[in-house]
């Protein structure tokens, strides 16, 4: 079967129990942590390790399948659409905090505040006709103590500029890629992992500020909770693009990619500009509005 | 490789070419192939029907009379919220994948899937959800509660079983989702040359559109989830209107997410139906476009709807009036179907074999369960009927006679083409008649309790009910019974069935309505090594 010209179908895979058993582990492990079990750590720690030899197993045998050429333009399709939905799916993952924050903002803490009719504004009226709505809020209970808002224009700005920077280095790195120009994309991979990584440093320093500094935790009431809901997720996609594309650095010292087959690649490049499209949306709603 | 070995099952005789399955157990464990993994789905949703339907049982039993009979408040809240998160996420659903696996490749011309690692994956990755969630029922604080919607702050008083329902979520929001990108991948890429979108199965349409919708509403489902999980261990206030959260927003993501699944559960049953009711009416499908274009306006109009779930929870009026006039457009792609399927079988030359005798019942009790959710729509009139024993009413109606009676069809319809023997006619036709009499008498009377104002989701009830929910369990039983008589023939057809060698295409003149009927009975382990040339058309 494993011809050009056939679809090629694996027979057996075995990397996808092992992958689940370790997934599995590893969430039983976490809900034992957080019902303050012992034996939580111990297992979200082996089911990691498990999920982490399965990605590296999994991955090499599809990169040393794609490399002796067992995979034809329509295995291609079918992966780049598995990407595509992928991203798609993610897309709705962040659209729901999104959503959580208009809602909050915009609809429900008014009508806790005594503006309109939606079905807070009886809370207001009964338990808490002093409070006024204004955003940044921690709520009418002031939730979690004094806190100063995160502005845009320090940290979240150059980050912003980081990663845009790091977009233009990853289609940079594409047309050497098709250019075949190896160095040009080793350079262009280089610096797109090192920006992200810098990205997340910065990101880190920047949630030390508010933790240590500025008042500002997870805990701050509603501001608080979508403020690092939204950039937490958003902060460990980037963690997890770097390190694919530090993997398809890898590969590409290798020698790995043609200009006419490199769906990881390109897979990765999408996931890193979805990172960096959602990074706007962040800079625009969270951040400067 | 040859066509017309026999390999199913127990079988391993002929395994000698070298892509044939795994020996023994190891063979469904790291499977890839398109039947295997069907095969898998399909018995675990049957598995977890009689799980499930276990634990209506214990419903009916506490409700058979007023007062506190058997179980404790606590355990049956349990038994109600467990009850539908098995059917939905164990059951119904499974068993869709489960016919797409095995059905699409083969309606489409494919020699597989598109993606047969990822599929193997997202079979463990149900059973891996399935067996945390099955977990909570043994855990301090009991398994969840809360009814199946997990809404707060009521599901943030579950004991130790809240972060296991929480990941068992993901772990199910992770295979609906491969499971939808592998059909929809499957479905766009490998469809034999010929096989242009509109010539497609209507069960194959049904499902592209479901997979759209899987992959849309899962993530916003494990999203709501892990703001749960965050509010109650990391101190955050989505819900919580004193740190400036709502409750309501959590029911707002939560029917986004819901109301579109309803529709996961019930498009593929309208295109199983669609398959089913041509063959025994021996016509083409009346209005094949008409069709398609339904379901993909259904889907549309599912995103729009959600708040009709909310009517009493105090929206802002524009907000009710919208939701009830979007609702109720539902109504007319819905009427379509109905319509198409009716005029399908008109001046047919029916016959009435188990299959179509369950299709039959599906037109006739699903209609019943969209006619109800009509009268729901009316914003005023569900002040009267939400959170009673009509709603109960109402999406049983929907779902059992619908989506649980057209997969027991589906069962009928294609165990043969999938064993290679034929089951048997009595008993089937038995099983039918119990269930669709039982059926009624669980659910018929659930109208009248809710509209005399029962509440929905308690353990005791005040003495004017007690009639009508004695009746209900008495139908509730014997339903509860027929269904062993599925899961006789299920085992006896594996295991030989009636004795008779049945066709390639089973029932009269099928193999012009879909490919197939071409293959095979039983089909070979990769259906079209080659792709076929001759497309069916009749359905169209
Ligand atoms: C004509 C089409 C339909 C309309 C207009 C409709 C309308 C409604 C409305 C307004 C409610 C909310 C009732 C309340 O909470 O007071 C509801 C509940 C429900 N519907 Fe439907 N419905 C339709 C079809 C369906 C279908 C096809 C299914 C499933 C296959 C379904 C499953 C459900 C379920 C499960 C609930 C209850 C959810 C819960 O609260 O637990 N409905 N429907
Ligand atoms: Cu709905």
């Amino acid at each position: 079967m494993a011809t050009h010209n056939a679809y090629y179908i694996p027979h057996k895979a075995t990397w996808p129990v092992i992958g689940t058993a370790g997934l599995m582990t590893m969430l039983a492990g976490f809900a034992n942590y957080l019902n303050g079990s012992s034996i939580g750590p111990t297992m979200m720690v082996l089911g990691l390790t498990i999920f982490i030899v399965m990605l590296a197993g999994w991955f090499t045998l599809q990169a040393g399948e794609s490399e002796s050429g067992m995979y034809n333009t329509k295995v291609g399709i079918s992966y780049r659409m598995g990407m595509m939905w992928f991203i798609f799916s993610e897309i709705m993952f962040f659209a729901v905090f999104f959503g959580t924050l208009y809602y909050t903002r915009n609809l429900s803490v008014s009508w806790l505040g005594g503006i309109g009719d939606g079905p807070g504004r009886s809370t207001h009226d009964i338990l808490w006709p002093a409070f006024e709505a204004v955003w940044p809020t921690n709520g009418p209970g002031k939730v979690g103590g004094e806190f100063e808002p995160m502005g845009a224009w320090g940290v979240p700005f150059i980050n912003t500029l980081i990663l845009l920077s790091s977009g233009v280095t990853c289609t940079w790195a594409h047309h050497g890629l098709l250019a075949q120009n190896r160095q040009q994309l080793i350079k262009g991979l280089m610096a797109t992992v090192g920006l992200g990584f810098l990205f997340v440093c910065l990101q880190a320093f920047e949630y030390h500020e508010a933790y240590s500094d500025m008042g500002l935790t997870l805990g701050s009431g509603i501001y608080g909770s979508t403020f690092f809901m939204l950039t937490g997720f958003h902060g460990f996609h980037v963690c997890v693009g770097a390190i694919i594309l530090s993997v398809i650095l890898f590969r590409s010292y290798k020698g790995h990619f043609k200009p006419e087959n490199h769906f990881a690649f390109e897979a990765a490049a999408w996931y890193w500009h979805f990172v960096d499209v959602v990074w706007l949306g962040l800079f625009i709603f969270v951040y400067m509005m | 490789m040859s066509a017309v070995v026999a390999e199913h099952e127990h079988d391993h005789e002929h395994d000698h070419h070298d892509h044939g399955p795994a020996k023994g157990i190891l063979r469904w464990i790291i499977t890839t192939n398109h039947k295997d993994i069907g095969t898998l789905y399909l018995l675990f949703a049957l598995v977890m029907f009689f799980v499930g339907g276990a634990m209506a049982m214990v419903i009916r039993a506490e409700l058979f009379e007023p007062g506190m009979q058997f179980v404790e408040p606590q355990f049956f809240n349990s038994m109600t919220t467990m009850h539908a998160l098995v059917m939905v996420f164990g059951a119904v659903m499974p068993a869709f994948v489960g016919l797409a696996n095995w059905m699409i490749p083969m309606m489409i011309g494919a020699p597989d899937m598109a993606l047969p690692r990822m599929n193997n994956m997202s079979f463990w990755m149900l059973v891996a959800g399935v067996l945390l969630l099955a977990s909570t029922l043994f855990m301090e604080g009991g398994a969840p509660a809360s009814g199946w919607t997990l809404y707060p702050p009521l599901v943030l008083q579950t004991g130790k079983a809240l972060p296991f329902a929480v990941f068992s979520v993901h772990l199910l929001g992770v295979s609906s989702i491969m499971g939808a990108i592998n059909i929809i991948a499957t479905i766009f890429n490998m469809r034999a040359p010929g096989m242009t979108l509109m010539k497609m199965p209507l069960f194959v349409w049904t499902w592209l559109i479901t997979g759209f919708l899987l992959v849309a509403i899962m993530p916003v489902f494990a999203g709501a989830v892990t703001m749960l999980l965050t509010d109650r261990f990391f101190d955050t206030s989505f819900f919580d209107a004193a740190g400036g959260g709502d409750p309501v927003l959590y029911q707002h993501i939560f029917w986004f997410f819901g109301h579109p699944e309803v529709y996961v559960m019930i498009l593929p049953t309208f295109g199983v139906a669609s398959t089913i009711i041509p063959v025994f009416a021996r016509k083409p499908l009346f209005g094949y476009s008409s069709m398609v274009y339904a379901t993909a306006a259904i889907a549309f109009l599912s995103f729009i709807v959600w708040a009709h779930h909310m009517f009493t929870v105090g929206l802002p009026m524009a907000g009710e009036l919208y939701f009830m006039y979007a609702t109720m457009l539902i109504a007319i792609p819905t009427g379509v179907k109905v319509f198409n399927w009716t005029a399908t079988m008109w001046k047919g030359s029916m016959t009435f074999e188990t299959p179509m005798l369950f299709s039959i019942a599906f037109v006739v009790l699903f209609t019943m369960g969209g006619l109800t959710g009509l009268m729901m729509s009316v914003a005023p009139l569900d002040f009267q009927y939400h959170d009673t024993y009509f709603i109960v009413a109402h999406f049983h109606y929907t779902l059992v006679p619908a989506s649980v009676f057209i997969l027991m069809a589906a069962g009928y319809y294609w165990l043969p083409k999938w064993t290679g023997h034929m089951y048997d006619e009595k008993i089937g036709k038995l099983h039918f008649w119990l269930s669709a009499v039982s059926v009624n008498i669980l659910f018929f009377p659930q109208h009248f309790l809710g509209l005399a104002g029962m509440p929905r989701r308690i353990p005791d009830y005040a003495v004017q009910f007690a009639d009508w929910n004695m009746i209900s369990s008495i139908g509730g039983f014997i339903f509860g019974a027929s269904q062993l008589l599925f899961l006789y023939i299920v085992i006896h057809t594996i295991k030989g069935g009636t004795g008779e060698k049945v066709t390639d295409e089973v029932w009269e003149d099928a193999a012009k309505h879909g490919l197939e009927w071409t293959l095979p009975s039983p089909p070979p382990y990769h259906s079209f090594t080659t792709p076929p040339t001759i497309i069916p058309t009749e359905h169209i």
